[in-house]
């Protein structure tokens, strides 16, 4: 089967439809399957009591925030090197769900950090460098909405994601080094030394949940972009019922 | 005033053969020299931004020796910053309103390399300066002679990776409404390991510690950027021309 | 049930995570409705035309 026809706006738009109503339905049922895990069947730890709960969301909204900022990256280089338009509009589809990630994650981390750690905010490597990222979000976000132009927007902030992407090893690694110097490894608002298998279960779980819901909302926006960006091409007319597709 | 003759005179003086990077980036540092030592005035208000700035913090926070020795090399690092950030937007503005960027583009020289002339242009008159005023700022915050020197070998290796990622985001908002804040937003989260081991070079003197380390990623963040920078600003330049 | 709620204690803070979180998801939602139909809208007024 020829997958590149699908590299055409025309053709993606009907699949995309179909694959978010698929996805954001599994996105349900995992996140459903996830809390229960996480709130019914894992027990209260032993050291942070039920407020450790808190990871079934924090950590799988770490994780996508960074795990979209690297599929954003991918489809900025792909639109570069192909000059493809669709490439272009799957980044820009991206960046609000990737930044929304990383507030969550900020957010419930501080959540997590006030009665575990007793501050709501550490300046540990990770809060700082996810912090960091979300300013990263912010920057690709405003640039497209400076430029007026879709094509220059579509290839600034292609640079700039890829720019960003090699920049957060380096930001990751500074961060972390400038944060033992200064605080020693008595705070790591992440890491629980020993997890029991059922509360990895639930994270797997939420976290894939998570990737399905990104990936259903992303698909959403690319059709509104599709749609809002193609309004002179003949065959968006051919489009009889939009969004029924 | 930038004149457009300057353009034609780079178009005409060079057949592709003679085109090198070398004398390209030497053209634009030249050039870039002459235009920013026209309005001296306008360089001499930048570094007394970073002097007033610096002095700034002691005022708001307290003048206690060992708070303003803990403080003083992120404010003179976070200072640095911001001065570098208030001529940033004018780096490639001026040239490219009134089509002088265009024809420089359209050069037989490598744009990289003329890039690469206009940054050196823009550290020699806006970092070097605060390289050269730190040892004075440094002992408004009671900072000894081994940390001073560290401070000012450090903003020696990093203003002018603050250049050069300050030119990325430059060219990336040419033209662009909100031009500096949005500058500033895309250009402040990558200076960020330049800060942290920047200031941290500093801090390690201080606590004893050796320097080396800091300065060590600090020199290779600069041969990176030196090499990096302008690939990716001659980039932006040409998605803001097209 | 009661202890469901108050989390052992915790309560603040795993439904002012859990709360705020589902707060941003139902506005992203929310937001992207909007424009859908917005931009659903828009396209069937062009294409009338």
């Amino acid at each position: 089967m020829n997958y590149f026809r699908y590299s055409s706006p025309a053709a993606f738009y009907p699949l995309a439809g179909t694959l978010a109503r698929v996805f954001g339905w599994i996105a349900v049922l995992l996140a459903i399957a996830g809390l229960w895990i996480g709130f019914a069947i894992a027990p209260t730890d032993f050291q942070q009591g039920d407020a450790y709960r808190i990871i079934f969301i924090h950590v799988p909204a770490a994780w996508m925030s960074m795990f979209i900022y690297l599929v954003m990256a991918f489809w900025s280089a792909l639109s570069l090197g192909l000059n493809a338009r669709l490439s272009a509009m799957m980044a820009q589809a991206l960046a609000p769900t990737g930044a929304l990630m990383t507030f969550i994650a900020l957010w419930t981390g501080a959540f997590w950090g006030r009665p575990t750690w007793g501050t709501y905010w550490a300046w540990d490597a990770r809060m700082t460098s996810e912090l960091i990222l979300l300013f990263l979000y912010f920057g690709v976000i405003a640039l497209r909405n400076a430029i007026d132009d879709d094509r220059r927007a579509d290839r600034a902030c292609a640079v700039l994601t890829l720019v960003g992407a090699v920049n957060v090893p380096i930001i990751y690694f500074s961060v972390q080094w400038w944060n033992t110097l200064h605080q020693g490894s008595t705070i790591s608002l992440v890491a629980a030394p020993r997890m029991a298998t059922i509360m990895l279960t639930g994270m797997l779980v939420m976290t894939f949940a998570a990737w399905f819901y990104a990936i259903a909302v992303a698909l959403v926006r690319v059709r509104c972009i599709i749609l809002e960006r193609e309004q002179g091409a003949a065959w968006t007319s051919q489009l009889t019922e939009p969004g029924k597709s | 005033m930038n004149s457009p003759a300057a353009s034609t005179t780079l178009a005409r003086s060079a057949s592709p053969a003679e085109a090198g990077a070398w004398p390209g980036m030497r053209w634009a540092l030249r050039r870039d020299l002459k235009l920013a030592l026209r309005s001296r005035s306008e360089l001499g208000v930048q570094l007394l931004f970073y002097v007033i700035v610096v002095s700034l913090f002691p005022l708001a926070s307290s003048p206690d020796r060992n708070l303003l020795m803990a403080m003083g090399p992120g404010v003179l690092w976070v200072a640095a910053l911001l001065a570098s950030l208030l001529s940033l937007p004018r780096l490639f503005a001026s040239d490219y309103a009134d089509g002088v960027l265009e024809q420089i583009a359209l050069s037989p020289y490598p744009l990289p390399a003329l890039v690469s002339g206009k940054i050196a242009a823009h550290w020699l008159t806006t970092g070097l300066p605060v390289v050269l005023l730190a040892p004075l700022l440094g002992l408004q915050y009671a900072l000894d002679g081994e940390a001073l020197t560290v401070l000012t070998f450090a903003l020696l290796l990093g203003t002018p990776i603050l250049s050069l990622l300050g030119a990325i985001g430059a060219a990336l908002t040419l033209g662009l409404r909100g031009g500096g804040s949005l500058l500033a937003l895309l250009v402040l989260p990558l200076c960020v390991p330049v800060l942290i081991f920047g200031a941290g070079a500093v801090a390690a003197v201080q606590a004893g510690l050796g320097a080396t380390g800091n300065l060590q990623l600090l020199g290779a963040g600069l041969l990176v950027a030196i090499v990096g920078a302008p690939l990716a600003a001659s980039a932006a330049i040409r998605i803001a021309l097209d | 049930m009661s202890e469901f709620l108050t989390m052992g204690g915790y309560g603040f803070y795993v439904w002012g995570a859990y709360g705020v979180t589902v707060l941003v998801i139902m506005i992203e939602l929310v937001a992207l409705r909007a424009r859908r139909r917005a931009a659903e809208s828009a396209h069937a007024k062009a294409s009338a035309r």
